[in-house]
């Protein structure tokens, strides 16, 4: 397992030195390996550059985070260890490929391999009969992707005689953008998540073991957007209406990601759904950037795009995060239900705080990391506001509306999901005996709440590399003139943050002083008088959340399970409550689908009789078949 | 800096002038101008209950809640001059400061374990989340007619002239003025003086919160008075008033704001909770309104 461990830790050192490397460097990086007769270039720009180092990173510190983790599967046998210890490598391996191939069929091996590896780890836990449910989904999710990938190369390769991606602006300069483009969009959008493609996601982030699901929803997930993007560059005609779709389909994947987040009590479901609402995110920044292309403005380029980018690794940053404080509750609690929990900040406080640290991230709240990747895609709107245009206009606003709204709706749902779980008492669990985890698991969490909090009190030293990789997407548009700007800018949102941090500091001495020679006497929380234990008093997440379920309900559709009291009860004997929300596009669209093509196929199944003669006999006829139509010249 | 000082000054004054126009309405003799304030200044001087159940969240709370606020009060404007804090998009950071404010006292009320705050906290919580968008809306609209993104410009080069845009100011100050009263948590969407937890919302929120901390929210909630006050008297300042005027009109617009606050809440009564949520959404389509208006006036239609 060390070994392993180590392992990665070397080809991560390594790489990011190459990756680093690059990024001061305008050149690419190649290495000559056969493959298919030809060679295969493995080349590092700036763009592959910035995601090798946020897989680095995130990998090395789920891999830290493993150590203790993995201690609560001492049952099983060595060889499913291995094998998951493998796979992890595996995935790591071909996620760093995916980012250095640019010839399509070897790039397909590499997607293909980052699918299996990441399989065998959601599967890791196979003795529950969903986590094998889940894993089998994503792998049938995972191949339909790739079919759309595949069907896109060969096209690429018809017209143009390569697969690589470079020919695509070739292609792209030819024929009609828009078809392949869409082709492209949905095979990556299935890895990234995009709604309505992203069932796959709240099945397999709950499955998966923590440390899984922090690389697979930090940084597997990004992948697909690194493949819209590196298609997307190549773009020649109807850029702005490609820019149209995707913001469009992100604005819903937003909304609709955080909409149904709100009512988890899975804290790993929970966190599944929003990295949807933050693909969402991710992808207005891309659409903002792609109408900006479309429209040949500069500064919509280079906001959509640094918006982007810088979302990207912001999300890996607290997403990773948010999986690892939820894994050091499940590792302690033996629960992910929120339900059952509460008050673990007086028994997990650094877990708590950290915890506390990337919620106020995610919501994109100053001064840490997410609210400068948000702020840049906001101005990115704003500029686009002001374009000739009425529709983009229209469509920049209801835009705003959307991202405005997912803040709003970020905020209810964390506050709820740190309230419930962290804050008040126990509501069900045994919490009395729980510690904190291990010094060296806490090790990653730590470092991750540094970098957010660094990013969020100096986002110009994130945005430098982030501002290069835009100028050098290879765009037909040099966009470095407008970057100058954005940059002074973001500045400023950092010394606002430094000022907010340090006004809040001297309140706290302010507070101390006047409060020095008070009595500060504790007592029971307020119940109007009432003063026995609170724990099922408490609200819970189903009660927090009401008001807003309530409004929702036509998108949620929640289904309450719940006898009322008769009149006939006069002594009522103990009864439950239970509310279950589904995923509407997964019952609406998929399973219908689904269900019609088992109709489809069980109707096939009659010529499967099992009888032999029966096999004998197609067989002849379709000799017979294939001897007339040769006779007829027709084949 | 004339801007910070000018709130400060409004805030002592603001809670009071409300309380004294509900009870000059309401043919009552009432407490003087200063009693509010005077209110505030006795709970600082106290010491604090906390409760078994609450952390270090509920103590960190009342701070970052009231920093937020005062925060928000050094990004607006004066007249010509800047807040001390300006910079491109800050009405952004504007909105989101205050939302990291609402996030810590909303996390403080579930710190202690009551129900009632519980309730109060997820209907805070959802009330702003719902007024969000109007806010943005209509300062994405000025900030598309002015061609500036900082609250400083935006006032610097706004201009009502036409007919079509003192209709456009006129629906700005009443979004601005129901925005102000879902963010302060009054009438008519929530009234401060209900006595009965169950209806309320900020207040049952801060339930548990006693003598400093106490003292320190209520002050913020008088500070956000002011700071919406303020969003609003820059309308009617432009940068070549003289100072004094300028000071004037800010005043003025102030103490008008107060007043009508509480004439609102001496001949209003709250919405059904029920319907508060439709209430507070409708800002955003009338906040859509005034973009397209603005897109008219851009157009030069009219």
């Amino acid at each position: 397992m060390n070994l392993i461990l180590v392992g990665a830790l070397v080809l991560f050192s390594t790489l990011v030195s190459v990756g680093v490397f690059t990024t001061g460097n305008t050149y690419s990086e190649f290495l000559q390996v056969n493959f298919w007769e030809k060679n295969l270039a493995l080349s590092i720009d700036p763009l592959s550059a910035l995601f090798i180092c946020i897989i680095n990173f995130t990998v090395l510190t789920a891999s830290v985070f493993a150590i203790e983790y993995m201690k609560m599967y001492q049952k099983k046998s060595a060889t499913e260890l291995s094998i998951h210890y493998f796979s992890f490598f595996l995935l790591h391996l071909s996620m760093i490929l995916v980012c250095m191939v640019h010839q399509g069929i070897a790039f397909l091996v590499v997607w293909e391999l980052m699918a299996v590896s990441s399989f065998m780890l959601v599967i890791f836990d196979n003795e529950k009969g969903s986590v094998l449910r889940a894993g089998i989904n994503y792998l049938i999710q995972m191949h339909i992707g790739a079919l759309f990938l595949l069907s896109a190369f060969i096209i690429l390769h018809i017209k143009t005689g390569s697969y690589d991606f470079e020919a695509l602006r070739q292609y792209f300069y030819q024929y009609l953008n828009i078809p392949l483009f869409l082709l492209f969009f949905i095979g990556f959008g299935i890895k990234a998540g995009f709604m309505p493609l992203h069932t796959w996601l709240p099945h397999a982030h709950p499955a998966a073991p923590t440390h899984v699901s922090a690389v697979m929803s930090g940084v597997m997930i990004k992948l697909g957007i690194y493949g819209i993007v590196r298609v997307a560059i190549y773009l020649q005609a109807d850029v702005l209406w490609i820019g149209v779709i995707v913001l469009i389909v992100s604005v819903i994947s937003g909304i609709g990601g955080v909409a149904w987040a709100i009512v988890q009590h899975d804290l790993k479901k929970l966190l599944a759904y929003h990295s949807i609402e933050n693909i969402g995110i991710i992808g207005m920044g891309l659409g903002v950037g792609l109408i900006g292309i479309g429209l040949n403005n500069t500064l919509l380029i280079v906001f959509g795009f640094a918006g982007c980018l810088l979302h990207v690794l912001n999300h890996s940053l607290f997403k990773s995060l948010l999986f690892y404080g939820s894994g050091a509750i499940y590792m302690k609690t033996h629960t992910r239900n929120i339900e059952l929990l509460g008050g673990l900040i007086k028994k997990l406080p650094v877990t708590a705080v950290l915890f506390l640290i990337a919620s106020l991230a995610i919501c994109g709240l100053p001064p840490f990391n997410g609210f400068i990747s948000e702020f840049i895609i906001y101005k990115g709107i704003i500029v686009g506001l002001s374009e000739a245009s009425i529709w983009i206009q229209v469509l920049m606003l209801l835009s705003m509306i959307g991202l405005v709204i997912i803040g709003g709706l970020a905020i209810f749902c964390f506050t709820k999901a740190y309230g419930i779980a962290f804050l008040g008492t126990s509501r069900k669990a045994d919490t009395s005996k729980i510690t904190e985890i291990r010094w060296y698991s806490m090790i990653p969490l730590i470092v991750i709440a540094a970098v957010i909090v660094f990013i969020g009190l100096f986002p110009q030293i994130a945005v430098q590399p982030i501002t290069y990789v835009v100028n050098n997407l290879s765009l037909n548009i040099d966009c470095s003139a407008g970057v100058s700007p954005s940059l002074a800018m973001i500045q400023n949102i950092g010394l606002a943050g430094a000022l907010f941090i340090g006004i809040i500091l001297f309140m706290l001495l302010l507070k101390k002083l006047a409060t020095r020679k008070k009595t500060t006497t504790t007592a029971d929380t307020w119940g109007c008088a009432y003063s026995g234990s609170i724990e099922k008093g408490q609200y819970t997440a189903t009660s927090y959340a009401e008001n807003y379920t309530d409004m929702a309900q036509p998108l949620l559709n929640i289904k309450t399970t719940y006898r009322s009291i008769d009149a006939e009860d006069i002594f009522p004997k103990q009864r439950s409550f239970e509310t279950e929300s589904e995923d509407m596009v997964e019952k609406k669209v998929y399973s219908r689908f689904v269900k019609f093509l088992n109709r489809a196929l069980g109707r096939m199944a009659v010529i499967q009789t099992g009888n032999t003669q029966h096999y004998i006999l197609y067989a002849f006829v379709m000799i017979l078949l294939l001897l007339i139509l040769t006779v007829l010249n027709l084949i | 800096m004339a801007g910070l000082l000018l709130i400060l000054f409004c805030t002592f004054f603001f809670p009071g002038i409300i309380v004294r126009t509900k009870s000059i309405a309401s043919g009552r003799k009432g407490p003087d101008v200063f009693q509010p304030m005077k209110d505030i200044l006795r709970l600082l001087k106290k010491g604090n209950v906390y409760s078994k159940t609450s952390s270090i969240i509920f103590r960190l709370a009342p701070v970052v809640y009231f920093v937020s606020v005062v925060m928000a009060a050094l990004m607006l404007p004066m007249g010509s001059h800047p807040g001390l804090i300006s910079f491109e998009g800050d009405f952004i950071f504007f909105a989101y400061v205050l939302a990291i404010g609402k996030f810590f006292l909303i996390l403080g009320a579930l710190d202690t374990g009551s129900s009632f705050e519980g309730m109060g906290a997820s209907r805070e919580a959802l009330y702003s989340l719902l007024a969000e968008p109007a806010f943005f809306v209509l300062m994405a609209s000025f900030a598309m007619y002015t061609g500036h993104t900082s609250f400083y410009e935006i006032y610097k080069f706004l201009y009502f002239d036409s007919y079509l845009t003192i209709f456009t100011g006129i629906l700005a100050a009443y979004v601005l003025i129901q925005i102000a009263m879902i963010e302060n948590s009054r009438m008519p969407y929530d009234d401060p003086k209900t006595h009965l937890e169950l209806t309320m919302v900020h207040e049952v929120m801060v339930l548990d919160n006693s003598g400093f901390d106490l003292g320190i929210i209520q002050f913020a909630s008088a500070l956000k008075f002011a700071v919406f006050g303020s969003l609003m008297a820059n309308f009617f300042i432009t940068p070549e008033m003289p100072l004094h005027i300028a000071i004037l009109i800010f005043v003025s617009t102030q103490l008008a704001f107060a007043v009508i606050v509480g004439l609102l809440e001496s001949f209003r009564a709250r919405h059904r909770l029920r319907n508060n949520n439709q209430a507070i959404l409708t800002l955003t389509p009338i906040a859509i309104l005034i973009f397209f208006s603005i897109l008219l006036i851009l157009t030069k239609q009219f």
